[in-house]
């Protein structure tokens, strides 16, 4: 399946795909009015140290911890490949957000559920908005063996 | 004030014809006279003429020149000038006929020479060189004296008017050629001058081209590096003047030239056989200043031979055709059947793809 | 005392839309964007802005401009402010002005004063959608002496030509002037177009002997990086005579760009400013410089062309007449337009002349002078579009070099600080942090797309003058007509006035 992947050699760590994750959740066409005055709840992170930065959002594991801990069933794997979550199972015991080996699970804002990359299936974006619009092609969306 | 041939650039549209007799036998300029009258619609009345080759048995050996005279004095300055550089073996007022259609002739005469020798040595020219230089400077230093045909048993008849009353003007019907060739003007601008119609000659090379060719001063700037004056500014000029260099001077064969002028497109040429494609590569390479481009349909006159040849593109018409000895080539098939209704075949040739039209002497086959 | 100048740029932050992701102060180099965690809010130091444009483009809400200041002395039109701040500047430091890019000042553009005729009626136009229109050319030697082998064949008596798919390369810019990626862009893209790059006075990175098929390496005043691997690893050489952002002086390198990387591939210390000599030292006169055409020529076994490149000055005619006869194969004029890394403002500013004049009058004079063949005329400093390779093609050369342009694809938005090794789109900078901004799979790809895009527009407008190979359109004068010329500068370009008839 069609993963995203980042290539730290191109990262400029500018944050720019938390802002475009966060803004795609919103299903707001407007960013301003999306974004401006409130706290930014992304489902990708840029990680940053020593020199490096790279991004980090759900890698769509193959045997995901995460589905194997969800005492609700409210995290599966689609058929297409995507770990998703039901907002509606989550009863919001946030193990899903302690095993991740990669953080890319995390609480949603209203400290109920659970929130994590769906690769914008969730959204109007159709693609992953952090790809479009990240400025030096680090993070790419595409078929890895 | 209409501007006279050659302080403008002059394209036109036109006419053009041509026939051979591959056995040698001559036939006279009546012929070639109504197969253009057929294509009178290609001209408009601003020019026409013909070249025969073949026509001057008896003074083969030399160099035929007929001049346009604007004026008395012009022809004093002409002769001086000839007197100086030739021998003249004989000269005389070329014998024309009086039509209503055809007004306003200048002084047109006829010299048979052959270069001093004592001159050609200290030139240290070839022959034909020493000649084709005397050529231009009468052209371009003697006011109201205009040289228009210069070959060896060869001559070019031209003049302000429809082709077929310039053909009667000359009185062609009396003169015998293995090969013609005709044109019908239809240039875009209106000029009264004689010497600018057509064909264009340069020592035994004669031209008549219909099209208006669209790299005229790329191919001007770069044959005037050569000591060519374009001064007529047309396009059968620098196509004569492209033939002379490539043929005369840097000895390329016709085909070869041809090759040159009209050029292969890359993309055909990268699929032609090996030992094609590498010299059609290499032309290219050699001289890409002298391709042709927009439309032309060209027939080249020279000792013992026609050559036709069109624009890569094909722009426009041009067909060939055969009746036993006999070829043609000709602007529209009506001017051929005019003539000759009976053909053994007739066809159109590609764009860029050179036809040749032999004497058999010269090896010269049916094709 | 150093006189306080105010800004010359301002930018200006919509409050109403900035969302405060910090990206602009991330992405700024200069330091120009802060934010204050107090208020939530960011502000901006325009002191510190060059108006590289990069927070404006990188801005996600759009809540960023730059804006010309409208701070201004006491108008007067023979003292603007910039003439009176560059006094202040020089009283604060003693020092040369120092400027990078081409002359910005508002002298005449010839190339915007000229059109191109199109076909009507008489003569039809091609249409390169449906017939071939042919933009491939070869440059080099075309003077040829005609010889046969025992079949009548012609034999190849040419010497080495450069074959180009479209008639555009890309200029002489260096490592070190400009970033690995950057020069990796350049590189692959002159491959996948079937064209050159040209590594410029920098030597050329290991890397690179990969795309030597499609480069161009040069010589100048400074030898830097010459050395066999580098000739070897070439496709033809560039002697450097000039520049035209700064004719008459040599190369200028801050230190500050030299790292360890360009200091190995330039074979210089790192650390310490290169500055190439003005004039080569073994080339004081025009036979000088036929020996080092042929050294270089001896060096490579006579297999590839050698390009001798000269600024637009104003005996360039005669000179380039000169160059000719020396075995050079190939001319490349740089007009007083062309693009650098680091000049002294004065000299980019006054010295030289456009590349339109000078190509005018050198394709006329080798024409007189019978040896236009002896040589292929390169011509950039600067074409700015399809149109103006078309005009220069048809004034006489046979090819352009693009600099400028080929960085605006890369990001460049012309600040024109590359001396102060900043450059916040990674291009004219060897801090890492910003090399990687420019990220090379997406340069070359831009920069393959400008090019494809510009031999589309060649190909139109070749079709429209009935024309349908670029050989035709070679010195065609007739296809020009000058608009807003004077009597001499209409003699100069050997056109005509737009309206005169063939």
């Amino acid at each position: 399946m069609k993963r995203v992947y980042v290539n730290e050699k191109w990262c400029l760590g500018c944050h720019l795909c938390e802002y475009e994750c966060a803004f795609a959740a919103t299903g707001l066409s407007d960013i301003v009015k999306a974004l401006k005055g409130k706290p930014v709840y992304p489902r990708i992170r840029v990680e940053e140290g020593d020199g490096v930065c790279f991004s980090v959002n759900c890698r769509h594991c193959r045997e995901p911890l995460c589905v194997q801990s969800c005492i609700s069933g409210a995290l599966s794997v689609g058929g297409d490949g995507v770990v998703r979550i039901d907002r509606e199972k989550c009863v919001g015991c946030l193990t899903c957000v302690l095993v991740c080996p990669y953080g890319a699970v995390m609480p949603a804002p209203d400290g109920h559920a659970a929130m994590k990359c769906q690769l914008c299936t969730d959204n109007a974006c159709g693609e992953p908005n952090c790809v479009k619009h990240c400025p030096n092609n680090a993070i790419v969306y595409e078929e890895r063996g | 004030m209409l501007m006279r041939e050659g302080q403008f650039r002059n394209p036109s549209g036109c006419a053009v014809t041509g026939v051979i007799d591959r056995s040698g036998k001559p036939m006279s300029g009546e012929g070639m006279i109504e197969a253009i009258a057929v294509m009178h619609d290609r001209s408009n009345g601003l020019g026409g003429g013909f070249a025969g080759y073949g026509i001057y048995p008896h003074y083969k050996d030399y160099y035929a020149f007929h001049l346009f005279y604007d004026k008395k004095e012009a022809q004093a300055d002409a002769e001086a000038f000839l007197c100086r550089h030739f021998e003249i073996v004989y000269s005389s007022e070329i014998q024309t006929r009086k039509l209503p259609s055809v007004t306003d002739e200048p002084l047109i005469f006829r010299y048979f020479l052959a270069p001093l020798p004592q001159k050609l040595r200290n030139s240290h020219l070839d022959e034909r060189e020493y000649v084709a230089r005397c050529v231009n400077r009468i052209n371009s230093e003697t006011d109201g004296a205009y040289v228009f045909s210069s070959g060896k048993n060869m001559g070019i008849f031209k003049g302000v008017g429809y082709p077929e009353d310039i053909g009667r003007f000359y009185r062609l019907e009396e003169y015998g050629g293995y090969a013609w060739t005709c044109h019908g003007r239809y240039p875009t601008n209106t000029p009264g001058w004689w010497g600018g119609a057509h064909p264009f000659g340069l020592l035994d090379f004669s031209v008549v081209h219909n099209g208006e060719i669209s790299s005229y001063d790329a191919n001007r700037r770069y044959i005037e590096m050569f000591g060519y004056q374009c001064n007529l500014q047309t396009d059968t000029e620098v196509i004569t003047y492209i033939v002379d260099y490539l043929v005369r001077k840097r000895g390329l064969t016709l085909e070869e030239t041809a090759h040159v002028i009209a050029a292969s497109f890359w993309s055909t040429i990268a699929e032609k056989g090996e030992t094609e494609r590498e010299q059609e590569t290499l032309l290219r390479r050699m001289f890409p200043s002298l391709l042709v481009t927009g439309p032309f349909s060209v027939i080249l006159g020279y000792e013992g031979g026609l050559m036709a040849l069109n624009d890569r593109l094909k722009l426009r018409s041009m067909v060939c055709a055969e009746k036993g000895d006999l070829a043609y080539i000709s602007s529209e098939e009506s001017a051929i059947r005019k003539i000759c209704p009976d053909l053994d075949r007739v066809w159109m040739p590609a764009g860029g793809e050179p036809v040749i039209f032999e004497l058999y002497e010269k090896g010269g086959r049916a094709q | 005392m150093n006189m306080y100048l105010y800004p010359e740029y301002e930018v200006v932050r919509d409050e109403s839309r900035c969302i405060s992701c910090r990206v602009c102060e991330r992405q700024c180099a200069n330091l120009v964007h802060s934010f204050d965690a107090e208020t939530g809010k960011m502000s901006a130091d325009s002191a510190k802005c060059v108006n590289c444009h990069r927070c404006v483009c990188l801005c996600p809400s759009h809540a960023l401009k730059i804006v010309k200041s409208d701070d201004t002395y006491k108008v007067n039109a023979n003292w603007d402010n910039q003439t009176i701040n560059e006094v202040y500047k020089q009283a604060n430091s003693g020092g040369v002005l120092l400027s990078s890019m081409g002359n910005p000042k508002p002298y005449p553009v010839y190339w915007d004063k000229m059109l191109v005729n199109a076909s009507q009626v008489t003569n039809p136009p091609i249409d390169p959608l449906r017939e071939p229109m042919e933009t491939q050319i070869y440059l080099g030697k075309r003077s040829v002496t005609i010889e046969r082998d025992e079949r009548g064949k012609l034999k190849d008596t040419l010497a080495p030509q450069l074959k180009l798919r479209v008639p555009v390369m890309f200029s002489a810019m260096s490592y070190g002037s400009i970033s690995y990626n950057a020069h990796e862009a350049l590189a692959r893209a002159a491959e996948e177009l079937g064209t050159f790059y040209n590594t410029g006075e920098g030597g050329l990175h290991k890397d690179f002997y990969r795309y030597g098929k499609n480069t161009i390496v040069q010589v100048a005043s400074g030898r830097f990086g010459v050395f066999k691997d580098y000739l070897e690893n070439a496709a033809a050489i560039e002697i450097k005579m000039g520049q035209g952002a700064k004719p008459g002086i040599g190369g200028h390198l801050p230190g500050a760009k030299i790292t360890a990387d360009v200091s190995e591939t330039r074979m210089i210390p790192q650390g310490v400013d290169a500055i190439s000599p003005a004039p080569h030292h073994d080339i004081y006169s025009i036979e000088d410089l036929r020996q080092l055409v042929y050294s270089l020529k001896e060096a490579t076994e006579y297999k590839k062309p050698v390009i001798v490149k000269i600024a637009a000055v104003h005996n360039a005619a005669a000179i380039a007449s000169g160059i000719a006869r020396s075995g050079a194969d190939i001319i490349a004029i740089d007009g007083y337009r062309g693009g650098t890394g680091a000049a002294p403002t004065r000299i980019r500013d006054h010295v030289g002349i456009p590349i339109e004049l000078a190509l005018a009058q050198v394709d006329q004079r080798l024409r007189d002078e019978g040896i236009r063949d002896e040589v292929s005329l390169v011509v950039g400093g600067s074409v700015r579009s399809s149109a103006d390779v078309v005009k220069a093609i048809a004034m006489g050369a046979d090819a352009c070099y693009i600099g400028t342009a080929a960085l605006l694809a890369l990001g460049c938005h012309l600040c024109r600080s590359c001396h102060e090794g900043k450059c916040n789109w990674g291009i004219a900078t060897q801090r890492p942090d910003l090399v990687k901004r420019l990220n090379p799979d997406l340069g070359y790809k831009r920069l393959v797309n400008l090019v494809t895009a510009w031999d589309h527009e060649i190909r139109e407008m070749m079709g429209g003058m009935g024309i349908n190979s670029v050989e035709a359109l070679r010195g065609n004068r007739l296809m020009l007509r000058g608009i807003g010329l004077t009597d001499a500068e209409l003699r100069i370009l050997g056109i005509r006035y737009a309206g005169e008839s063939m």
